[in-house]
């Protein structure tokens, strides 16, 4: 009778889910872009996106080691980071460039900050941004097929006709996981079914945008217009995989709706009248910013608030 | 029209299966009964009988010790033994009266019972208070004090609570179907206390077989109804189901009273019965034994007092030595390091588990992953006033409504961090009730 059974504060069971779970899902449900992307463009992008995964989970060991931190690899959140950077370069960027911004996600964006759970920032968004400034030539170089030229979210600025069915599929120019709106839907479902995600952030961003362009994009309701914008770019890519990372939105419900109106508007903002044609890591890097404001003003109202005595 | 329900909440494995076709069991105590001076919210009792006094079953041993309190009663006959203190449940040691059982259950002379229409209200109130009910569903405020507030004629609703949403316990599921004429009669006592109220019975929908044996049986009785909840945890917390069955919110500052409700569940309502109807003050109650360890869970109606490891014995002891034993349900009970512990009138539950899940779970960074603030019925956001918590920040804590917190512990359950959001909040509000209780 003398047992000394657990002691714990209740309660007494917990749930299946996990963090590394939660981070494996998302790592499986971007497989089918990055296979699309490393069969449409080929051995180099296959590279790219194993040098700059691995050197994120390098990385992300080595600064652990010398800090004299508990390892975390074992948690897959590099290999997002890592994987998330890859499929956002172009398939052509040179291979060193790639683990350079990959190094900077980790260790100045993510590590610095406070290790995972901490970074104010998209850590991979960041990084691309980072390459984007340091190295525009190349990280703004697009080759399909042999040919070098303007992605069509480009041609589409310029007032170009575009075919919105190679956009769909994602046999078009563009970044290594960006191109196929297919693939990456296929992922976005496969997260929205397991509960790891919801519409909040993807559905308000996605309507912003398409309210957005529709009043200031010169084409009214143009259906062609619309879609050419839906899938061209990082949009999707961004919408499912980037504006939906939990660290960096908003925790409140309320809040994740403004963070969507803020990304749709921001990405509407630059990409009709931005120098660039693209505006999707941009929008969604600021808005990160803007979180702890948005958390701010959206802090929800406790059950029974308003019958204190 | 779907089910009752509040926003929020969770879907644990419910394990009830293990216990719940297994009928009640009465078990009688085979070593000392132990009594707490404290079985209840409020002051302790005080003791009435002096070591080495012949006591008979259904005496008062120690009666109440201030207007919020309760008296305590012997369930057996026999001797005092002693007057010394003992583990309880939460671990704490806590002064007891120790009665030695003469096996004989030679009961008391109990008050002859009047006809419930020829009591005044002050005489229920009294039967009820000196029988020494309490809330049975683990709280333990005196029942006498809940039944007595300022303004009864704006009391609306009696709500008993046969949620029954912590998993694996059977025991209130066991006494609707097995004793559904006595919660009656005890819903239509209380109802005597209350002339502008009804009486409602919320049951979750998992109950079916309890849902139509209460339809059934309040068939005669105009001022009673049965409303079905979705099964969902915490659907039996107090604030959730006044909600669900009402839609009238209160928060941590009101009481259900603000909201014209009063709730009392199964096994109190029963109380309540024996104790008007039946003239006997509270002496024993159904408690489940299960969980993955036990041998033969079920359900057993025991003498208050009785040592718990009877208890476990009685359901054929343990298949293997589990890792954990709670007390009460696994998301809000407690966990026992040692079973020399009895049985009070708030013991609803004792479960064995071969592996602790709480043990095995390694707790890692918050992703901000927003789970929690899914779930929390309470609406407030576990994951920042865990840090607030864990950073002694009392003032961001009490702005950010870190009070309004039920210590349901869904946060917890979910987080994939494995944080004990549940735990860190807890000691916080703690701290900063008290404080504010200096303050006022």
């Amino acid at each position: 009778m003398n047992e000394n059974y657990n002691i714990s504060s209740s309660p007494h069971i917990r749930d299946k889910v996990t963090s590394s779970n939660i981070m494996l899902m998302v790592v499986i449900a971007l497989l089918p872009a990055t296979i699309f992307g490393v069969y449409n463009f080929g051995v180099s992008a296959l590279i790219n996106v194993v040098l700059t995964t691995g050197t994120a989970v390098l990385a992300e060991y080595v600064y652990e080691k010398l800090m004299k931190k508990p390892v975390t690899i074992k948690d897959f959140s590099a290999v997002v980071t890592g994987l998330l950077l890859a499929l956002n370069l172009p398939p052509t960027l040179p291979y060193w460039m790639g683990p350079l911004g990959a190094v900077f996600a980790i260790v100045v964006v993510k590590q610095l900050f406070g290790g995972l759970g901490q970074n104010f920032m998209n850590p991979a968004l960041a990084a691309r941004c980072f390459l984007l400034i340091s190295f525009t030539g190349r990280m703004t170089y697009f080759v399909y097929d042999g040919v070098t030229g303007a992605t069509p979210l480009a041609e589409l600025k310029a007032g170009n006709a575009v075919n919105t069915m190679d956009m769909l599929i994602g046999n078009i120019r563009g970044t290594i996981g960006e191109t196929s709106v297919i693939a990456i839907m296929i992922g976005a479902i496969f997260l929205l079914l397991m509960g790891i995600i919801d519409l909040r952030i993807p559905g308000t961003y996605l309507l912003t945008f398409v309210i957005f362009i529709t009043i200031f994009g010169g084409h009214g309701f143009d259906p062609q217009y619309i879609t050419a914008h839906l899938c061209g770019g990082g949009i999707m890519l961004g919408a499912w995989f980037m504006a939906t990372d939990y660290v960096t939105s908003p925790i409140t419900k309320t809040g994740q709706i403004v963070y969507g109106i803020c990304l749709g508007v921001l990405t509407g903002l630059f990409r009709l009248f931005g120098g660039s044609a693209e505006g999707v890591s941009y929008a969604i890097i600021f808005s990160n910013l803007l979180v702890p404001l948005i958390e701010r003003i959206t802090l929800p109202k406790p059950f029974g608030k308003g019958g204190e005595k | 029209m779907g089910l009752l329900t509040f926003k929020g909440g969770i879907h644990p494995n419910d394990g009830k299966s293990l216990a719940k076709e297994q009928a009640i069991v009465s078990v009688l105590p085979k070593g000392d009964l132990v009594y707490p001076l404290s079985q209840h919210i409020g002051a302790p009792s005080n003791p009435v009988v002096e070591v080495g006094d012949k006591v008979l079953k259904g005496q008062m041993i120690a009666e109440a010790g201030g207007f919020v309190s309760a008296p305590v009663h012997a369930s057996v006959s026999g001797t005092v033994k002693a007057l010394e203190p003992h583990f309880n449940s939460t671990g704490s040691k806590v002064p007891c009266l120790v009665i030695e059982n003469d096996g004989e259950y030679k009961e008391t002379e109990y008050v002859p019972v009047k006809p419930l229409d020829e009591m005044t209200k002050e005489e229920v109130l009294n039967v009820i208070g000196n029988a020494g009910i309490v809330g049975m569903g683990g709280a333990g405020f005196p029942t006498r004090v809940k039944l007595s507030p300022k303004e009864p004629e704006k009391i609306e609703y009696i709500i008993a609570n046969c949620a029954e949403c912590e998993p694996y316990i059977t025991a209130d599921y066991r006494r609707m179907l097995e004793d559904t004429d006595k919660l009656v009669s005890g819903m239509k006592v209380v109802l005597s206390l209350f002339d502008n109220a009804k009486g409602i019975f919320g049951v979750e929908d998992n109950k079916k077989d309890c849902i139509a044996k209460l339809e059934e049986a309040i068939k005669e009785e105009p001022r009673m109804s049965v409303k079905v909840l979705q099964t969902k945890y915490p659907q039996g917390a107090e604030r959730q189901l006044i909600y669900a069955t009402t839609k009238r919110a209160i928060n941590s500052t009101m009481l259900p009273a603000d909201a014209g409700c009063v709730v009392d569940n199964v096994e109190t309502l029963i109380g309540i019965h024996t104790a008007v109807v039946e003239g006997k003050p509270l002496m024993e109650r159904v408690v489940t034994v299960s969980g993955d360890a036990v041998e033969n869970p079920g359900n057993f109606k025991v003498l208050i007092g009785t040592n718990q490891q009877e208890l476990i014995d009685a359901a054929g002891g343990f298949k293997t030595t589990p890792q954990k034993v709670i007390s009460g349900g696994p998301m809000m009970g407690f966990s026992m390091f040692t079973l020399d512990t009895p049985i009070t009138k708030t013991s609803s539950s004792i479960l064995g588990f071969i592996e602790d899940e709480v043990a095995k779970a390694q707790t890692s960074a918050c992703i901000n992953c927003g789970r929690c603030v899914e779930v929390c019925p309470s609406r407030i956001i576990p994951s920042r006033l865990a840090d607030y918590a864990e950073r002694h920040d009392e003032e961001t804590f009490v702005k950010q409504n870190g009070l309004e917190c039920v210590e349901c512990g869904s946060c917890s359950y979910v987080c994939p961090a494995k944080r004990p959001l549940k735990q860190s909040i807890g000691s916080m509000r703690k701290i900063a009730l008290a404080n504010k209780k200096k303050k006022a």
